[in-house]
């Protein structure tokens, strides 16, 4: 119970730390957003040929006609409703229109974040255990390679190699094939939705779509887990209470997996952490190598439309992401870590 | 210590004997030597009018008239590449130029005085950090309106936080140390105390930072232009190169794309060596 309530204080007292930085977002957003050119009541009222009357009914109705203090409140009130405004160029709410397109980014970026971390602590891990190695070397390189490749660039070679040359990729655009039935709505996450009904087929299908977006993201962060996990290992490989593991004649892969694995543990939950947050950044640029329906590519869209509501939803999304991940980053510190749950 | 190197200046002697033991750092800085001679003298080594098309040209693939082939109208993409280094690299020199001046001086005068100061700043650097710096980028360029200018006014702003977050740390360790309190003493301002000595002693660790910052440009930009912000059609700039040529990659033609992103992971890829290199000549410490 004790345990309990500590934690419920501590996730309590975090999300009302990041109150001002989300707030601070947000009103930057909108302040940018209201300098952007273009006068969206032209826009949406047809461009300059439009009647005069016409962009001033479309301006009121906006409320781009009352002073700026006034609608940053307004849109502080709208938001704390729930309400993030209308997407002008769907026509639908924002939030209608994030939530259904953000499983597609979130499946995209969690599926890549996994493969990662997949390759990356036994890399990371293999490393340590015979720094100079040629495995060392290997990881060495491919790290120093990894950042230095434009995620845009290594998308595209990937499309070139597997879909173009080896011909074992799908058609590399969008979710899922444009002839293919799509799963029925359940959560959202295709793979999820394809296993709930037990579509072999359709899961092997959306699975084929996603395989490439998502090692093009898993290649862009395997560098700083694996070079994080290869630092953490080492030093935590060198400590007495390894040494004494060994003496005591436990299995080699038990001293390194449960003894040593879990001591090194915290510097590369939080290099996760971060590594996440520049993923949703690169998520941008992949959702447009592959023409992934995501949330980036709808606020890019919206970007070139000078549409504010649709970007000002999506910056507010990409802030409120980066907390909850910074707190469940915070959280897992105490389950890997006991004596930093404090 | 051979005799012709004796008689130089004990850090460009460290220098030569850090560089000795390590040949990827010395390839490094050629490398770098190298893209900025290129970038250089690109107006007069490129071997053909990188705007002009020539649709009858068009889509060949490398050749010994093209070595890197030409694009769908028929330009040439090796001169669209040199022009490109340009560009691409005045970019990134003057974004990280600006963001190096302002977050330099505004982080230490944060860390020399603390204070309101000091906690302002502080909670601007949170707001900005609390964003993904790339969806920020994209906001700024779009609100300024698509120039080249505000590319660099972009990545120059989503780099400052580190440089105040480094400048603030940097000059909070040594504002008690003696020497600081003798410049006091010795009559020096807050001004004076600050960009007279406390800037120049953190400088060298700062020029790390830059040269590892400087990669980090690039790709920021060139990702900038590969949506389409910033830059216009026909200027050459290796992230426009990239996403014009990426209609085309699932037909096959992959010198459009391959070439650009060569480039652009040469340049970066000799940045972070150097600037890894740079760290191991000025912090035997940190070396790795």
């Amino acid at each position: 119970m004790q345990v309990l309530r500590r934690a419920a204080l501590r996730v309590g007292g975090r999300l009302l730390s990041s109150v001002p930085a989300v707030l601070g977002v947000v009103v930057l957003t909108f302040l940018v957003m209201r300098v952007l050119p273009g006068d969206p009541a032209v826009y949406f009222a047809g461009g300059p040929s439009a009647g005069q009357e016409q962009i001033d009914a479309l301006r009121v109705q906006m409320g781009l006609d009352k002073p700026l203090p006034v609608q940053l409140l307004t849109y502080l009130r709208d938001i704390a409703r729930g309400d993030l405004g209308r997407s002008l160029t769907t026509g639908q709410p924002v939030v209608v229109d994030i939530a259904q397109r953000l499983p597609a980014s979130l499946e995209l970026t969690l599926t890549a974040l996994l493969l990662a971390l997949l390759a990356a602590l036994p890399l990371g891990i293999l490393a340590a255990l015979r720094p100079g190695s040629a495995v060392d070397h290997l990881v060495r390189f491919l790290c120093t390679m990894g950042v230095c490749m434009p995620t845009f660039v290594s998308g595209l070679l990937l499309v070139y190699v597997f879909y173009y040359l080896l011909g074992w990729a799908p058609d590399p655009t969008g979710r899922i094939d444009v002839f293919a039935a799509s799963p029925p709505e359940i959560t959202g996450f295709l793979l999820v939705d394809f296993a709930l009904v037990g579509d072999g087929e359709g899961w092997r299908a959306a699975a084929a779509q996603l395989i490439l977006p998502s090692c093009t993201m898993a290649l862009f962060v395997l560098a700083p887990l694996a070079r994080m996990t290869r630092a953490s290992m080492l030093a935590v490989l060198g400590g007495d209470f390894i040494r004494t593991a060994r003496a005591m004649g436990l299995p080699g892969w038990r001293v390194i997996l449960v003894h040593a694995l879990r001591n090194a543990l915290l510097p590369v939950i939080t290099i996760t952490g971060i590594v996440f947050s520049t993923m949703l950044g690169a998520n941008v640029l992949v959702e447009k190598v592959f023409s992934w329906p995501g949330v980036a590519s709808y606020a890019l869209d919206a970007l070139q439309a000078s549409d504010y509501a649709p970007v000002q939803g999506f910056v507010l999304l990409m802030a409120s992401i980066f907390v909850l991940v910074n707190l469940v980053i915070d959280l897992l510190y105490g389950l890997a870590d006991p004596r930093a749950a404090g | 210590m051979s005799a012709a190197t004796s008689g130089l200046p004990p850090l460009l002697r460290h220098a030569g004997w850090v560089l000795r033991g390590n040949p990827v750092t010395a390839l490094a800085m050629l490398g770098t030597a190298l893209l900025v001679l290129l970038a250089l003298l690109a107006p007069w080594l490129v071997p053909y009018d990188p705007i002009a098309s020539n649709v009858r040209m068009a889509m060949q693939p490398p050749s010994a008239a093209h070595w890197f082939g030409t694009d769908q109208l028929g330009r040439d993409i090796l001169s669209r590449l040199l022009m490109g280094a340009r560009l691409d690299l005045a970019i990134a020199a003057s974004a990280v130029g600006l963001s190096f001046v302002v977050g330099a001086v505004v982080g230490a005068f944060c860390g020399y005085q603390g204070g309101w100061l000091d906690r302002a700043v502080g909670r601007g650097v949170d707001v900005l950090m609390a964003f993904p710096l790339f969806v920020l980028a994209m906001a700024m360029v779009a609100a300024l309106g698509n120039r080249v200018e505000n590319i660099v006014y972009a990545t120059a702003i989503i780099n400052l936080p580190f440089y105040i977050r480094f400048a603030r740390t940097e000059v909070a360790v040594r504002r008690q140390a003696g020497w600081v309190e003798a410049a006091r003493a010795a009559g020096h301002g807050r001004a004076g105390v600050v960009l007279g000595f406390l800037l120049p002693n953190i400088l060298p660790n700062i020029a790390v930072q830059i040269s590892l910052n400087l990669g980090w440009a690039i790709l920021n930009a060139a990702g900038l232009s590969f949506l389409g912000l910033g830059i216009t059609a026909p200027t050459p700039e290796w992230g426009i190169m990239v996403a014009e040529g990426a209609r085309f990659i699932t037909a096959g033609q992959w010198w459009l794309v391959a070439f650009p992103g060569l480039a652009l992971m040469l340049a970066v890829l000799c940045f972070n060596l150097l600037g890894d290199g740079l760290r191991d000549i000025l912090d035997p410490r940190m070396r790795t």
